[in-house]
């Protein structure tokens, strides 16, 4: 029973006598199935059998591995100095992306809805814009808004252009305050493509008829696009290796600080970000890296047409050489040589993956996440000598599954590895059931993968590894890095102490597998 | 006697409005209590009756007051000829926001607010001409009309919109009770229109429930924003649509239909000489081709 005096949360207060005793009374009222065939069926979930059937799946996606596209808008606001993200459509949908953010960055997250309702809905949402561009701006006292859109508002055709536009005629707002916008219906693409979409749209807003006078690398700089980035570590880690190396940049979407205020007593509902004048200059920069570029396909386009930059073909900067390719591009286009203490990171990686190497290699993994992300990973794992046998990614495209069996071609590591391009978690569970990896690399949502694998049997168990978005379950995480050398041993870091965490646990019994339970390893 | 709830669907510009209002109005002159529901975002079903230019929509007084919870029934509703309720369901301007999310608010607001639980013997739905999505089918779901009466003419497109609608009824009909219940062929004098409607009809397992003849005491009326029945009760119009009221009254012929494939709508439609055989030769090929075909 519960005491005043000594508080006990849910667990173990329920495993208590007295609430099992409850708990099992209450079935009577639940028409369950009884325990064994619950049991049976869930052992049929576990054969080859099912896995044909799961994968014969049309209609249904089970515990999808991927977010909405104005999701990825918000995030993409976020990242500019005194930037609201205001999505125009349906409230639900925006307390869904603050709770979403605030359970992965711990933060409070502003963004604000216009609460389109039924009438909304009829007559089109340009009164809700009318309302809501005025009440956010004097409200919260942004000097940009950035808009996305909610399903609702995209079913029934409303036309952001042409409502900004009017806002702005009728003198709801000020005509030289600058909203920026962009169309994303949550049922096409995903979190990544409206990261992508938002960009494109605000590069869009201050550039594209304001090109005269503008020259390709007449302002020295070169700009990095992030594209949907989560790992603050990962901002700050390209930061610190342009300015090791002298490199001026500009930072096109940065939320590293809105995304990690101090508690110092002063909340801070904007803080850094990219200025508005960076945006504006960005035409004039060399070129533009975008260190995401499976997800950033808008972007791309308007660089390359709009600013008529070059952009550099690369990818991801995840592992090593992947990371050296970046930074020799990056020499290459600015002139500025590799300063000695990146080669020596670069050394001390490497050396980090030698005295690991022994731990991870032949170590089979199955992993999930984002595009660019994925296959980041897989190929700083291949670098590892580990074996990626699943690879799973509900937003990834045919080119991306194109451009991943090449990539896990050209390894041997790689060879008895397949992709799932579209495929969800529940496909997931399937393929880890039948086909057992020594690790599962994921996001929060796997810990329910592992969960059932270990139902099955400890042998049977898939222990999750977090890397990825969103982190719920654990802290701080999303302060960490995976990008650069630094990301590379930060992961490496990771990976190598859950196989040695696993393997102390496995030979942690006494007198039995204990002669394995070493105190060096 | 129970209440009848019955849609009428057909061609833009065919006729509806006009012919459901003169129906009722003589519906109501035979002492029947009717309600007409216009569902089309123009709210023009019920003028007629109301000598009204154009009723109070509830989407519109809805957006005034602030959201449809605000508002009540006697707001919406009106009472016009031979003491018919009329409401207007009412939606957006052309090319904004959602006319079929109009209908279904509209319709689930009357239900909520009770105005079918009153003393009725009819229900008319009077719908936008093309159910371009399933806001417009809101009339036919599940518990609403039962009966679908179609209005038509011996025009070509009009037999096509005909056919289509009796293809979405199908949809409906075999998970509810939703039924045709006939065709209305609103005269347009083309030759043997009478003959044409009923074998169309025949073809989708129903019956021309009636022939109303082209009258221009019809668009006197109109102009004085009354139906014939109030304006002439004397004109020989008025009798045929008290015709088609007793038809209706008496309306036995409810049937799942048999929409035919656009090969048997054509046939239908040459035999009637209202379409011509097509020449297949001479598909795709521009005026100059033909010219030098026919010189070589």
């Amino acid at each position: 029973m519960q005491v005043a005096e000594k508080i006990v949360p849910s667990y173990p207060l329920f495993r208590q006598d007295e609430y099992k005793a409850s708990l099992d009374a209450k079935k009577l009222f639940e028409a369950k199935h009884d325990q064994a065939k619950i049991e049976e069926t869930f052992q049929w979930t576990t054969s080859v059998e099912y896995k044909d059937l799961n994968f014969k799946r049309e209609a249904l996606t089970i515990n999808p591995a991927k977010a909405c596209q104005p999701l990825g808008a918000v995030l993409c606001a976020l990242g500019f100095e005194k930037t609201l993200p205001y999505v125009h459509g349906s409230q639900g949908c925006v307390a869904y992306f603050r709770t979403y953010f605030n359970r992965h960055f711990k933060e409070p997250i502003a963004c604000v809805s216009d609460s389109m309702t039924e009438d909304a809905a009829v007559f089109g949402g340009q009164k809700n814009m009318f309302d809501g561009l005025p009440n956010a701006k004097a409200l919260y006292k942004p000097d940009m808004i950035a808009v996305s859109t909610t399903c609702m508002a995209e079913v029934i055709g409303d036309d952001l252009n042409a409502f900004i536009n009017n806002s702005k005629k009728e003198g709801h707002i000020d005509k030289d305050f600058p909203i920026p916008y962009a169309h994303t219906p949550s049922f096409v693409g995903s979190h990544v493509t409206g990261w992508d979409n938002m960009f494109e749209g605000i590069a869009r807003y201050f550039t594209l008829n304001f090109m005269e006078g503008k020259a390709v690398g007449s302002n020295g700089k070169i700009n990095i696009v992030p594209g949907f980035e989560t790992y603050l570590g990962n901002y700050k880690v390209i930061k610190r290796m342009l300015t090791e190396m002298g490199v001026d940049y500009s930072f096109l979407c940065d939320p590293t600080e809105v995304l990690d205020t101090p508690a110092d007593g002063q909340f801070r509902m904007y803080a850094g970000g990219t200025t508005m004048d960076e945006v504006k200059d960005a035409p004039n920069a060399k070129t533009t890296f975008l260190l995401q570029p499976m997800q950033l396909e808008k972007t791309k386009k308007l660089v390359e047409t709009t600013w008529t930059q070059e952009v550099p073909k690369l990818q991801i900067p995840m592992g090593l050489e992947w990371t050296d390719e970046w930074l020799m591009k990056v020499s290459e286009v600015t002139g500025k040589p590799i300063p000695d203490s990146l080669v020596k990171e670069r050394g001390r990686l490497l050396d980090m993956m030698m005295d690991s190497h022994t731990w991870l290699h032949g170590k089979k993994f199955a992993l999930y996440g984002d595009p660019d992300f994925v296959m980041g990973l897989t190929k700083f794992l291949l670098e590892l000598g580990a074996e990626p046998i699943h690879i799973l990614c509900n937003n990834g495209s045919k080119k991306w599954d194109k451009a991943m069996k090449k990539l896990l071609a050209d390894s041997p590591y790689g060879v008895n590895c397949k992709t799932y391009p579209g495929a969800d978690l529940w496909h997931m569970r399937s393929l880890v059931f039948t086909d057992k990896p020594d690790f599962l690399i994921g996001n929060s949502y796997g810990k329910f993968i592992q969960r059932d694998t270990l139902h099955k049997g400890k042998a049977f168990e898939v222990p999750l590894i977090r890397l990825g978005f969103p982190i719920f379950d654990r802290h701080h995480l999303h302060r960490q890095t995976t990008l650069g050398y630094e990301g590379a041993m930060q992961m490496l870091t990771t990976l190598v102490n859950a196989v040695l965490e696993r393997l102390d646990e496995e030979t942690r019994g006494m007198g039995t597998t204990d002669y394995n339970y070493d105190l060096v390893r | 006697m129970a209440l009848r709830q019955c849609a009428i669907y057909g061609k833009g510009g065919i006729g509806k409005s006009t012919t459901t209002q003169n129906l009722v109005a003589a519906l109501a002159e035979a002492g029947k209590k009717v309600m007409i529901v216009g569902c089309d975002p123009k709210a023009d079903s019920t003028r007629l009756i109301l000598h009204a230019k154009a009723q109070n929509t509830i989407m519109h007084l809805a957006a005034e007051a602030g959201s449809v919870e605000d508002l009540e029934l006697e707001d919406v509703l009106k009472v016009g000829y031979g003491d018919i309720k009329c409401v207007e369901s009412g939606g957006p301007e052309p090319g904004v926001g959602c006319a079929g999310r109009g209908v279904i608010t509209a319709i689930n607001f009357l239900e909520e607010e009770g105005a079918y639980e009153e003393d009725l013997d009819f229900v008319f739905y009077d719908v936008l001409g093309d159910v371009v999505c399933g806001g417009f089918a809101m009339p036919i779901r599940e518990n609403k009309a039962q009966e679908i009466y179609i209005v038509v003419s011996g025009e070509m497109m009009a037999m096509y919109a005909a056919n289509n609608i009796a293809k979405g009824i199908v949809k409906y009909a075999n998970s509810g009770g939703v039924r045709l219940a006939g065709l209305i062929c609103n005269s347009r004098n083309t030759a043997r229109e009478d003959e044409l409607i009923t074998e169309l009809a025949t073809k989708l397992g129903s019956h021309m429930i009636h022939f109303i003849p082209r009258d221009n005491e019809v668009q006197r009326a109109e102009i004085r924003r009354m139906t014939v029945i109030e304006y002439n009760p004397q004109a020989k119009q008025a009798d045929e649509y008290r015709a088609l009221a007793q038809k209706v009254m008496n309306n036995k012929n409810l049937v799942i239909p048999t929409p035919i494939t656009m090969d048997e709508l054509e046939e239908v439609m040459m035999s009637f000489g209202i379409l011509e055989e097509e020449d297949e030769s001479i598909v795709g090929k521009t005026a100059a081709q033909l010219a030098a075909e026919a010189a070589a």
